[in-house]
Formats: structure tokens, sequence, C-alpha cells
């Protein structure tokens, strides 16, 4: 009745014996206005009170301007997707959508002045109708968190009822996913599933369906789509390729990072190319050497986890006591993003060697994200691994982190937690780095200002 | 049978005996240096650009769960928007790849300046909304938007006009050309601080429309802070007579056109509702309304009539529309050189997007289009009666389905009457469709910027530094004894501050120095004399020669003498005039009394024949009173 009001704002609405959707006059010493009383967002201050004049337009009014509030009566908003029941098409193929949170589809939420999202097939089918030219959707919401609340419980929870949908016969899967986290999901879903007979399509968006000009009804359509008809049998990100609405690129679960905090095609392929491109109804391979999608339901789920791994982001001056704290609190695998080839400072030696005697498991990965680690070619690399600190290839620091608690959950003995590290399990350390991958186009110089002037991309 | 009259025949009773409202909604741009919700210089306008990108637009839910009709609208025409964008101007934020950075306070303080020279009730805490476009005009598909106060007024000859609103928002795109479904926008004015004033519909004649437009614009130019040039300032017209509807009239750039348009809009909607009326009369409802439509490709493959012969060489379709009951409506002429017609090839060419006119053709035309025999044909095939009226359009198979559909709909809403539409303006004073009037099922909380109070003590600020309105100007020059049209040149003047110092700080008259201003310091400014002029010099001139009793005139030579050095050398410079005395003056009277034939004319012209004379000769240096008395002793 009273949504997000409090404080003297609220004493104000009791006063005048109004509530949220009331049909208002306020007489003001400003003067008079009127319209309905929306819900007050609950980090707003206390002192106001929303307006909707009847021309669509909020406005807030000072409670203490207010001199009297007449109700004439009351317009309750009913915001809710349109429902229509999702058709059912025995020659199309069938999808499970799992919700984890994040908004692909959504409404607005007067309370916080947030989306909320849309989920059921219905709510769906009314917002991105042509999702029913695609398969048959059913939807299950796993958790509705937001993507940086996402840890083990829930990809264990995701991963095994991934398992179950295989078992139980569904031709693909797509899991809406905030954006922020996406690729730390896909990264463990890719070592929690493995050999998956069908595709296993993570997607979100990163403007909300609120707007017109969102990205998610294209990166549903081309997730739902890939998840229906790819013949690719992997955990992939699909997401907004180019500036353009143009396509989604499918992007291999561990080799996969979201790189720009607002912009649609944020996620890039790392240190690879992606494995296609997807365009409503069509796809572009670009990788031939994917997993195949299989008749059989012989998926293994292997959620082991143990989350006493910690990432340190190495930057020059770094202090001996990071590790030590870290030791200190019975931390048990340790990622390093190092300069470079995978460096750190000298007085951090001793550190590390104390951790890898304590059974800390050290691997070493690059903040430049693209190539290799190579601790060869430096005395200072060859020092580091003599302390016990492994390379760990050409794994991005996000995906070694996931996997060394997936490692960790299965066995502490470092030889064994080595081969579990290095052994690649699903794209996450690659034997070459093909010599197209890395083209990070360098704005502003002449033949790329070319290209973005032609080609609307 | 009501028939379309001219402008110049009507007078306020004709109109107001059609019921003529009409309203404004003003949009002038505001002189920032950065844009509103990000730090993008604002520029001047260039067509270059360094990069194209492309967009869809689909609709969403507003904030009470509805779709707006504009939005499904364009939905329908499944366009492809393309952006051309130059990288000194656009930034992420304009192309919608990064959130909004926080309102830009230069251009709320001056939008609130406004909105209280408008006498609007202030909002007390600023809600940020989204007002969609699914058009393409703002890349978000939406435009940030914001309103700071309501129902204000203006005074016009003896009452007042409401001012609905003031909003604050960001400018759109502007567009470059709209063929089939590809769209392209310019983004050089994207994103621009823009004031929209939006008035009541209290005008009803259209030369009243015209007049109110130059009064906000005036009052918007008080500030002194918003942008002037091409495109700065564009208005909107609201028409409706009565048993019409209110149809916006998009995008007005000069104010002389407004009438024209006002009174083509009005007659437009008396049109249709004499199209109404008759359709009343022929017992066509809702209920009974019937249309059908008919693939006719394959039964007139051999037509003369070239837009359908091209359409069939090209393997278009063609279809056929019977409307039942019809037969002469669709040419019922709506607007000069237009027909109701038009309005359905409108609705095909927007909607549908099958923009290569002429897009339909039909039974009731008096251009030629099918031949005789091939209306047979098409009357034959289609089972149509004598008084249906048959529409053929052609296109290719999506977008003729929905032309079919559109034309059923527009010609089903001639049954009410006027729909709420919005059109553009032509250069002739007719309009066109644009898109469906939008309503207030667009607008939703923009969910990137939290709430922004405004304190009493910023209102108060702002309110301390008001500039006089135009209005209150003109009232207390006149009242100092100023001829009424100086005093409103004068309101509206960039010289009016100046204007005003001058009043308070030499002995001048206030219709001397208004005569000064307006006319001897503007021939001065036009001869490229005044160029390093500052106000202070100009000021203290003014002072000097007022203090040494001297003509006005002098000034001008003072700031002769005095040009390119210090303000000190002001008295010096003013040294140098000497105003010539009484027996030269006497003299040159006498010579000039000789000259003229005195007898053959009147006294009084003759006085002022050589007042005039002597002024010229002595450069306006001498005391006109003086001189006047030795006329008038040796004349006399």
């Amino acid at each position: 009745m009273y949504k997000g009001y409090r404080g003297k704002s609220l004493t104000y609405l009791k006063k005048f014996k109004v509530a949220v959707w009331s049909d208002v006059v306020i007489e003001s010493t400003r003067g008079s206005f009127r319209g309905t009383i929306l819900p007050r967002s609950e980090t707003a201050d206390e002192f106001h009170i929303v307006l909707k004049l009847h021309n669509g337009y909020n406005v807030g009014l000072a409670g203490e301007t207010i001199e009297s509030m007449k109700e004439l009566g009351r317009t309750e908003a009913h915001y809710k997707i349109p429902e229509k029941e999702f058709p059912f098409d025995p020659a199309k193929k069938n999808v499970k959508l799992f919700g984890t949170g994040g908004t692909i589809a959504s409404r607005l939420d007067y309370r916080t002045g947030a989306v909320i999202p849309a989920f059921s097939p219905g709510e769906l089918y009314g917002s991105v109708p042509e999702l029913a030219d695609i398969c048959n959707l059913k939807t299950e919401k796993l958790y509705g968190v937001f993507s940086e609340n996402m840890g083990p419980e829930q990809w264990k929870g995701t991963a095994e009822a991934i398992g179950k949908e295989i078992e139980g016969g569904i031709d693909g899967i797509v899991i809406g996913h905030g954006t922020d986290t996406m690729h730390h999901t896909s990264a463990i879903l890719s070592f929690m599933v493995q050999d998956s007979p069908v595709p296993i399509v993570m997607v979100g968006s990163q403007r909300s369906s609120d707007r017109p000009s969102s990205d998610a009804a294209i990166n549903l359509i081309n997730a739902t789509y890939t998840a229906a008809r790819s013949d690719i049998a992997e955990v992939m990100v699909c997401m907004f390729g180019p500036t353009s609405d143009q396509y989604c690129l499918l992007h291999r679960g561990t080799r996969v990072r979201k790189m720009h905090s607002s912009y649609r095609s944020t996620f890039r392929t790392i240190g690879d190319i992606p494995l296609a491109m997807v365009e409503r109804d069509k796809f572009v391979i670009l990788k031939d050497d994917c997993r195949k999608r299989r008749n059989d339901r012989k998926v293994r789920i292997n959620t082991s986890f143990d989350d006493r791994v910690s990432i340190v982001y190495y930057y020059p001056n770094m202090k001996p006591d990071i590790i030590e704290s870290l030791i200190d609190n019975d931390y048990k695998g340790i990622i390093i993003a190092g300069t470079g080839l995978g460096h750190v400072n000298k007085p951090l030696y001793p550190v590390l060697k104390k951790a890898c005697d304590k059974g800390v498991h050290i691997y070493m990965t690059v903040q430049t994200l693209w190539g290799y680690v190579q601790m060869f070619v430096y005395d200072t690399g060859r020092d580091m691994m003599d302390l016990g600190v492994i390379p760990a290839s050409n794994m991005l620091p996000e995906v070694a982190y996931v996997k060394l608690c997936w490692a960790l959950g299965q066995s502490h003995d470092r030889e064994e937690v080595k081969k579990i590290m290095l052994t690649p399990v699903a794209g996450e350390i690659t034997e070459r780095e093909c010599h197209n991958g890395y083209l990070i186009l360098q704005g502003g110089i002449p033949e790329v200002e070319d290209f973005i002037k032609k080609y609307k991309r | 049978m009501i028939r379309i009259r001219k402008m110049e025949d009507m007078t306020s009773s004709d109109y107001s005996s059609i019921g003529l409202r009409s309203g404004l909604e003003i949009h002038q741009q505001l002189d920032t240096k950065k844009k509103l919700f990000c730090r993008c210089p604002v520029l001047p306008y260039s067509q270059s650009f360094d990069a194209q990108i492309l967009r869809h637009m689909r609709p969403t839910l507003s904030e009470l769960g509805e779709y707006d009709g504009t939005a499904l609208m364009e939905f329908k025409t499944k366009k492809e928007i393309i952006y051309q964008i130059n990288k000194d101007s656009i930034c992420t934020y304009e192309m919608d790849d990064s959130p909004p950075f926080e309102l830009n306070s230069q251009a709320l303080d001056i939008a609130l300046e406004i909105t209280m020279l408008l006498n609007c009730k202030l909002i007390s805490e600023v809600h940020i909304q989204r007002k969609q476009y699914l058009d393409g005009s703002i890349p978000a598909g939406f435009q940030r938007t914001t309103i700071l106060g309501v129902d204000g007024w203006i005074p016009y000859r003896d009452r007042r006009i409401g001012i609905i609103q003031l909003g604050l928002e960001e400018d759109a795109c502007r567009e470059v050309s709209d063929r089939g479904h590809d769209r392209v926008y310019l983004t050089d004015r994207l994103g621009i601080p823009l004031i929209e004033t939006v008035t009541a519909p209290e005008m009803v004649t259209p030369q009243e429309v015209a007049e109110v437009a130059v009064i906000l614009s005036n009052l918007a130019r008080a500030s002194g802070k918003v942008r002037r040039g091409i495109g700065a300032a564009r208005q909107d017209v609201n028409v409706s007579v009565t048993g019409g509807q209110r149809v916006e009239i998009k995008g007005v750039s000069r104010i002389p056109t407004i009438p024209l348009l006002v009174h083509n809009e009005a007659f437009r909607q008396v049109m249709l509702l004499e199209i109404k009326s008759e359709l009343s009369k022929r017992g066509i409802t809702h209920s009974s309304f019937e249309s059908f439509s008919f693939n006719i490709t394959e039964s007139l493959t051999d037509t003369h009539y070239m837009p359908a012969a091209e359409a069939l060489s090209n393997g278009l379709e063609l279809h056929a529309l019977v409307l039942r009951g019809y037969r002469g409506i669709l040419s019922t002429v709506t607007q000069p050189g237009q027909t109701f017609a038009t309005e359905i090839s409108d609705r095909v060419r927007v909607i549908a997007c099958l923009d290569r006119l002429p897009n339909i053709a039909h039974s009731d035309s008096e251009e030629r289009n099918f031949s005789a025999s091939e209306w047979e044909i098409i009357r034959k095939s289609t089972g149509a009666f004598e008084n249906d009226c048959i529409v053929v359009v052609w296109g290719i198979g999506k977008d003729i389905s929905t032309a079919v559909s559109e034309i059923t709909i527009r010609a089903r809403e001639a049954i009410d009457g006027v729909c709420n539409e919005t059109r553009q303006s032509f250069p002739d004073g007719t309009n066109g469709f644009e898109r469906i009037l939008p309503g207030p099922n667009r607008m939703y909380p923009d969910t990137d910027l939290p709430p922004l109070a405004i304190s009493v003590d910023h209102m108060e600020r702002i309110r301390s530094a008001l500039p006089e309105r135009p209005w209150e100007r003109v009232k207390r020059y006149i009242a100092s004894g100023v001829p009424e049209e100086s005093a409103r040149q004068m309101s509206i003047s960039r010289l009016r501050d100046i204007f005003d110092r001058a009043v308070n700080e030499t002995p001048y008259a206030p219709d001397i120095l208004i005569h000064f201003f307006l006319s001897t310091l503007s021939h001065l400014r036009k001869r490229g004399r005044a160029s390093d002029l500052t106000d202070d010099i100009l000021i203290l001139s003014l002072a000097e020669a007022g203090r040494r009793c001297l003509p006005i005139e002098a000034v001008v030579h003072i700031l002769e003498n005095a040009r390119g050095s210090e303000l000190k050398d002001i008295s010096m410079a003013a040294d140098e005039i000497h105003l010539p005395d009484n027996s030269i003056l006497r003299e040159t009277v006498k010579q000039l009394l000789s000259g003229s034939e005195s007898s053959e004319i009147e006294q009084d012209v003759l006085k002022r024949f050589i007042l005039g004379r002597i002024r010229h000769r002595f450069d306006g240096l001498i005391n006109g009173k003086e001189v006047s008395e030795i006329v008038h002793s040796m004349v006399l």
C-alpha cells in the first residue's frame, strides 16, 4: 500500500489518507498537481512523493511543500508481460531454458525501480514470439540471483539440472545468466558437465529488454536456435557479436571473457577464435574442432568443488603479506595473474616457497590474457618453477581459478591435481594459438577507420 | 457538400464556427558546452561521418504494462536503422553502449530558469523518464526526458495562454533517408540538451498560433542561453476542430509557415468529418464494414498502366481490395492536391514500406490508371458491386500483406472521422502521415539514473538571477516614454541589458537612448565601426557626452576620436568636440533660407527641412533646441 515510502513521506501519505496508486489532487506551496502516486524506490530519500502525471511523466514533490492531498480514485498498474501459451509442434526440437537470474526478458519493478525478469514460456512467447518458430520451449527457474552472486552452490545445482535434462532426452539447453560472471559459470560448467551430447548455450543481455534497442531478443533467439539446431555439443556463450544488430557469436565456455563494462558486444573469445556466428536462421562455422551432437545420453556430471582457492593479481611492489594471509587463512590453491610471460617480483619468492611447502597449489597465468605463460625464457621464471609454481599454459586466470577449485574437489595430491589442471578438458588449454585470434583492432588508425565507415559492423 | 476554403477568405468567426483549437510544442536547444547525459561537446551540425552502425527496434512494455500503439506500428515496418557517426561528437553513450553520466547541471539551470520565466509550477525532484521512439530517431529506442514544471502561462493580447509543461530532454537524430526498409540517420544533433515547451490548445485562429510561437521564441531568447541558427528551434503544432482529434504536425522550423499548416489541417479534419457523416448516411458502421482482398496478379498480366506493369515485370504481386459501399469516398478532397486516397497511400508508404509512388490505384480516381476494361476484369474477379470502391496495391509478398491490412485499417478508421496521428509538414503548407500519435504508454522510468532533488537554495539561486520577461520589459519601457514598437524591439534585442545600464547611468532620456541603440549604433556596427566597442566604453562615452550636455550624436564622434585608445581617453576625445556657436548657426540658416523658395512652402515643412539640413551639415553635432529656436525666429 505504501510501497517504498518511509519516514516523512510515509507520514504525509498517511496524514492525507492516500496511498500508492491513488489518483490525487495535491495542493502545494508551488501550486496544484494532479496524477497517480507511484511506489518509491527503497534507495531513494524519504522526503519526496512520486507522482505520475496524466501525460505519462513522473515527477517528485517535496513532502514539506504539500498542503493537502485528495484521493479521486485509484489506478493500479497491472504490469505484466502479455502471456500466451507457447505453441507445441511435434516436428520441432525440444529446448529447455534454465533461469539463474539476469535479464533476458523483463518488466519493470516499481519497488526498486529496477527491471524484473519475465520467464515463463508464456511470458517469453508474449515478448519474443519468434522463439516459437524455433523450438518447443520449457523453462525452469533454478535461481533468481544477480550474476555476481552466482557461486559453487548454484554452479553445482545447474550442472546437476543439466544432467537430468540430458538424461530426460532434451535436444538442447539454454541458460539465462547475468553477464558479469557468465564466463566464470561457462568455464565451471565446461568442467562439471563433460561429454554432453547436446548444445549447452549460455545467454544474457547487456541492455535489458525494457528498452527497444535491447540485445535481449536477438541473443535469446540466437541462443535458442543454437540449442535446437546447432551441431556443436559443448558449453558455449551466445552473445552479441559486432557493434551493430547483426549476428551473435558462439564462444567456447572456457575461452570467453567479458571485456567491456557496458558494450553489447562485450564477450570475446580470448586466445582463439569463436566457434561460429549465428544469425537467426543460419550458422557460419568458424572452427571445426568442436564436439559434435550425439543421440546417446551419456553425459558425465562431476560437481567436485573446493572453494579454498584465490586469484592474486600481481602488481609491482606487491608485498609477501598478501600470500602470507592466504596461507594463514588455510587457502589450498592460488592462481597468480602474473606480468608478461608469467612473473612476480623477487621479494615474493620466499613466501611462494613457503606456501608450496605447506601444500598450497600455485599456478601461474598471465594478466595479458592473450598468450601463453612461458617461464623458461627468463631465469626468474625458472627460479619460480623451482619454488613449486606451476605454469598453467594459456588458461585464462578465471578459468584456471574455477578449474583449480574443481581439481581440488577431487584430490589434494600434488601430482594428481597437476595432471587434472594441465590436461585440457574443454579447450581451456590449446596446443597452439591461431594467428588470427589476437586482432584487437586499434581504433583511430586509417585502415580500421575505413573498415568501420564502410561496413556497418 | 462542404468544401475547403482559402485561408485569406476566412475570418476568426469562421474558424470559431469549425471549432479550431491549436497548441504548440516548441523544442529549443540550450546553449551548453556539453551534451545532456554525456561529456561530448556540442558541435556545429556536420554531415561527415566516420562509421555506420545498424540497429533494429522492438516494442517494450510500458510501466503500466501496456504496449504503445506507435510502438506496434513501428514494429510492423521492420526497419533497418542505420546511424552515421562522427567520432568528434558521438561517444558510446549516444550509441547506447554506455550508461548515462549525470545530468548536465548547466542545462538543468537554464531549463529551470525558463520554467520560472513561463510561470510554471516547479517540481521538487527530477525523475528522468524514457520516452520510447521506435522510429529509430534515438539509438537507445528511447529519449531521456524529464519535466521541470507544469501549469504556467504567458500573456497574449488581453488573455493568457496556458503552458501545460516544460520538459528537459536530449535531442534526437536527423533523418537522412527512408527508403523501403532502410532508414538512415545522421547523429550530429543527438544528445544536445533541449527544452520542450507545451502550450494549452488555446489558440483559435492560424495567425494566433504563429504569434504565440513568436512570443515563446522571444522568451527563450530572453534567457540568452539558447542555441540560435537553423534547426536550433523546431515547432510541433497540434490542431483539432469540433468533432475531430488532436493531430500533431511535426518539425516546423519556420514560424511564418505555421498559419497555412494550421489552416490546411483544420480543413483536412473538416473533410474527414464530412466523410464520416457520408459513411454514416450510407449505414456503414464498424460492425457492418466489409472489405475483401484478392491476389489479381494473374488477371492483369497485360496491363498498360505503367506502375502496375513495372511492378509485374519486377515480379511483384498485385492485390485488389474491395471496400464495400465506399464508392466516391477515396476521391473526396482532403487538402489542396490531396484526396482521401492520399491518406491510404501514406499508410501503405510508411507502414508497409511501399514507398515508390504511386503505390495504390483506386476505381474512383480522376487520374488515369487502369483502363475501363481492366477495371471491369478486376471488378469481375473480385465480385465488387457498383457502389464499392476497389483499391489495387502492388509489392512483394511480406509487404503486400501489411499493405492490405493497413488499407483496411485506414478505410475503416474513416468511420470515426479523424485519427490521432502525427503528421509531417510539407513546404506547400499541406501535411502527410508520419505515424500514429503516441500516448502516455510510451513513458517509463529510467532505471540508470536516480531521482535528483532540487533544493530550495538551488531554486532560489536561479530565481534571484532571473532575467526580466520580454513582456515585462515592454511594459516598463513604454512606461518610461519609449514608443511601443521600439520597446518591443528592444525587449528581445541583445542590447537590452546595456540599454538598461545607459538609462540608469547617463542623463539621456530613454526615448533618445532607444533610438541611439536601435538605429545609430546598429548603423555604426553595420559599417564595422564598432567592432572593438566594449559595453564600458559605450556607457562611459554616453555619460561623458551627457555630462557636457552634448547631443547624443556626439557619442559617435567621441567613439571615433577615442578608437583604439584606453578608457581614460574618453574625456580627451570629448574635448575635441565643439558645437558650432550661435552666429555660425544663424549664418547657415540664413544661407539655407535664401536658397529656397520660401513663399511656396508651408512654414512647418520649411522649418523641418532646414533643421534637417543643419543637422546633416554639422553631422548631428548641434544643440537641437538652440537651432530650433534660431530657425523659428528667422523664419518668422
